[in-house]
């Protein structure tokens, strides 16, 4: 009867194995051959090419929340790619491509949205959250501390003083 | 009671943005070309590859640019909605067919209940679409006389949102 558990055990432990070797190599293997296969496809000038990663990382891909265009696979983002690419080659800058892309789309474009009116809370709020939180914990220990560096009154004094005294003398 | 009254502040707080967060739709990006000339363009059209379409040809009315393309799952929502306002006769809808063929756009067309567009221009690389902000099919934008970006509606056009915002606003920039 041991035997039979032991062997049970034995054999499912073998098949968890298999089923973890089988995940690791597809959901972590896989992928990364994927993407050594996608950098083997000729991309032209590797210069450039930096440029336009380094352009996508900056930019939201509008189609799918959440991912850089640099990220991305939809056709969204390759077309973006495909129009950084383009303006690479014609001579834009880093600064006219992104504004290119702001008028376009607008600021949401931008992992990073520049500070004006209305992003200032999107700027600012976690540092407003911090000070606030940081007034908040100033005013609970000061009271704190005013609690226990309280001097005592004289009849506390005695009160002490004879608790102290008969807790002596019951030791004694 | 008293020391239940400040996380009760804060949950009342929290719970207020995320009922409104959850109502916003991620996916409605405001258009920064609101209120900006219509970006400049001459495309072939679509039933006819030797004539073209621009904005300019549009000068002078109130109208409607509509992208889609037979891929677009959701143009089959609004097409109905497109033709019944066709009919009506209220504002000539110019559609923009984005990253399409030529073919394929066509059968759509046909098998779809017909064409609500008075012209569609063929955008078949997308670049147009881009200097439109287009990111998801279908969006449409309404254009006023002097060719200026007034709005734009994001997704499938719906009876209501026709009723409630574009031709209303189509009918104040026609008398203004």
């Amino acid at each position: 009867m041991a035997d039979l558990l032991l062997l049970a055990m034995r054999k499912s432990a073998l098949a968890l194995r298999r089923f973890l070797v089988l995940a690791f190599s597809t959901f972590i293997l896989a992928p990364a051959f994927a993407a050594e296969g996608g950098a083997a496809q000729p991309l032209g000038d590797p210069v450039v090419e930096a440029r336009v990663n380094r352009l996508a990382e900056e930019l939201r891909c509008l189609t799918c929340m959440g991912q850089s265009i640099a990220d991305s696979q939809s056709s969204f983002s390759s077309d973006m790619k495909r129009e950084i690419r383009g303006m690479i080659v014609a001579g834009k800058s880093d600064k006219e491509i992104i504004d290119f892309m702001v008028q376009r789309y607008g600021d949401f474009v931008l992992y990073r949205p520049p500070v004006k009116s209305t992003t200032w809370l999107l700027w600012g709020g976690p540092f407003l959250l911090l000070v606030i939180a940081l007034a908040f914990l100033a005013v609970k220990l000061r009271k704190r501390s005013a609690q226990a560096g309280s001097e005592l009154s004289e009849s506390e004094h005695r009160q002490a003083a004879s608790l102290l005294g008969k807790s002596e003398g019951d030791g004694k | 009671m008293r020391r239940f009254l400040f996380p009760l502040a804060i949950f009342l707080v929290l719970a207020g943005f995320l009922a409104v967060g959850l109502r916003l739709n991620p996916r409605e990006v405001p258009s920064p070309l609101i209120g900006k000339p219509v970006p400049a363009f001459r495309l072939a059209q679509l039933h006819a590859s030797d004539k073209s379409i621009s904005p300019e040809d549009m000068r002078g009315k109130v109208w409607l640019l509509n992208v889609w393309a037979s891929w677009c799952v959701s143009c089959k929502q609004e097409h109905p909605v497109l033709i019944d306002l066709n009919r009506q006769n209220r504002i000539p809808i110019v559609g923009l067919n984005y990253k399409d063929e030529r073919g394929a756009a066509i059968t759509w067309l046909n098998q779809h209940g017909g064409d609500p567009y008075a012209v569609s221009a063929f955008d078949a690389d997308g670049r147009v679409g881009i200097d439109f902000g287009v990111y998801g099919v279908p969006e449409t934008f309404l254009i006023d006389k002097a060719g200026t970006i007034r709005y734009k509606h994001i997704g499938p056009v719906t009876e209501e949102a026709l009723k409630s915002k574009i031709l209303p606003l189509a009918e104040e920039l026609s008398r203004g």
